[in-house]
């Protein structure tokens, strides 16, 4: 990938993520969050994580946003009108986000195995087709991709996900059914005329 | 040239950012947006580190696993977390955390 196309990706990611803490009015916040989200995916896809970028797309930029828009437009809430500022928080924050911009610049400068270079680790498909036949794991479609000299990122990733971390998949969609069933009851309206027509003892 | 230090980088602006949105913001809702900032900021370290070392050949996808699992987990967190919203919206008409004051005193 070009050079100026991660510093431009990265500028967007972090222009609006800043958009997003700055602006009052909430639904600039959640537009501008969408394009934040819009632009790591195209960071997690000069990654060479393609299912991982789309899937960012579709999930954040797609379904929880429109959940926060429509929260946001269902009970109209208008930009945060101007309070007296809280000034432990903010100078809370500041000490914080000051701390924690130091410990990382520390800990970066200090990551000599960080300044390896994209180039300096290339994906390599004919090692992978031989590791993999060491291992005894044989699948046609992935193996004749890494033959051509592709890395199928969806096939391995689905062919990770559907033998190693099946049942992990499997909590997973429990997970999904209780935080469904959550919602429901969280955002269940009680009925209160019914329970005042139900005569009390019974 | 892109190195590894340079996705930390970005990813540690973000989570910084995220911080500082859930510090200084008063709307629960922005509050909430600063925390899947945050989600996401190490998912981006996590996807750096997979790809940066490679197994065989190609990205580590046991850690892109990890990060399938975080967008899940991060999905239904929204869902759940919004409804809240909803709930504490009807019961008190407000969206900022300064009015959500009943255990303080």
């Amino acid at each position: 990938m070009p050079v100026f196309l991660f510093y431009l990706f990265s500028a967007v990611t972090l222009g609006f993520a800043l958009l997003v803490v700055l602006q009052r009015n909430p639904v600039t916040s959640a537009m501008s969050l969408v394009v934040s989200f819009a632009g790591l995916a195209a960071l997690f896809i000069s990654l060479d994580a393609y299912f991982i970028g789309i899937l960012q797309i579709l999930i954040y930029a797609g379904a929880v946003m429109v959940l926060f828009l429509f929260i946001i437009m269902l009970f109209d809430i208008r930009a945060e009108e101007r309070r007296r500022f809280n000034r432990t928080a903010v100078v809370g924050g500041a000490i914080l986000v000051l701390a924690f911009t130091l410990v990382m610049a520390g800990v970066l400068s200090a990551h000599r195995d960080g300044r390896r270079m994209l180039q300096s680790v290339p994906l390599d498909p004919a090692a992978a087709l031989q590791a993999r036949a060491a291992a005894g794991v044989k699948l046609d479609s992935i193996d004749r991709d890494l033959a051509n000299g592709e890395v199928p990122d969806v096939k391995l990733m689905g062919e990770t996900l559907f033998t190693r971390y099946n049942f992990h998949l499997q909590v997973m969609g429990v997970l999904l059914l209780c935080a469904t069933a959550g919602v429901i009851i969280l955002s269940r309206r009680e009925d209160r005329q019914a329970a005042d027509r139900t005569p009390p003892g019974r | 040239m892109v190195t590894l230090n340079d996705y930390l980088l970005v990813s540690g602006l973000l989570f910084t950012i995220g911080l500082a949105g859930v510090v200084l913001r008063r709307s629960i809702i922005v509050i909430f947006m600063c925390l899947e900032i945050m989600l996401n900021a190490a998912n981006l370290s996590l996807v750096a580190f997979t790809r940066f070392r490679t197994v065989d050949g190609v990205p580590d996808y046991n850690a892109q696993m990890l990060v399938f699992l975080i967008i899940t987990v991060a999905a239904a967190e929204v869902a759940v977390g919004l409804a809240i919203i909803v709930a504490l919206f009807r019961a008190r008409r407000t969206v900022h955390v300064e009015d959500i004051n009943t255990m303080k005193n």
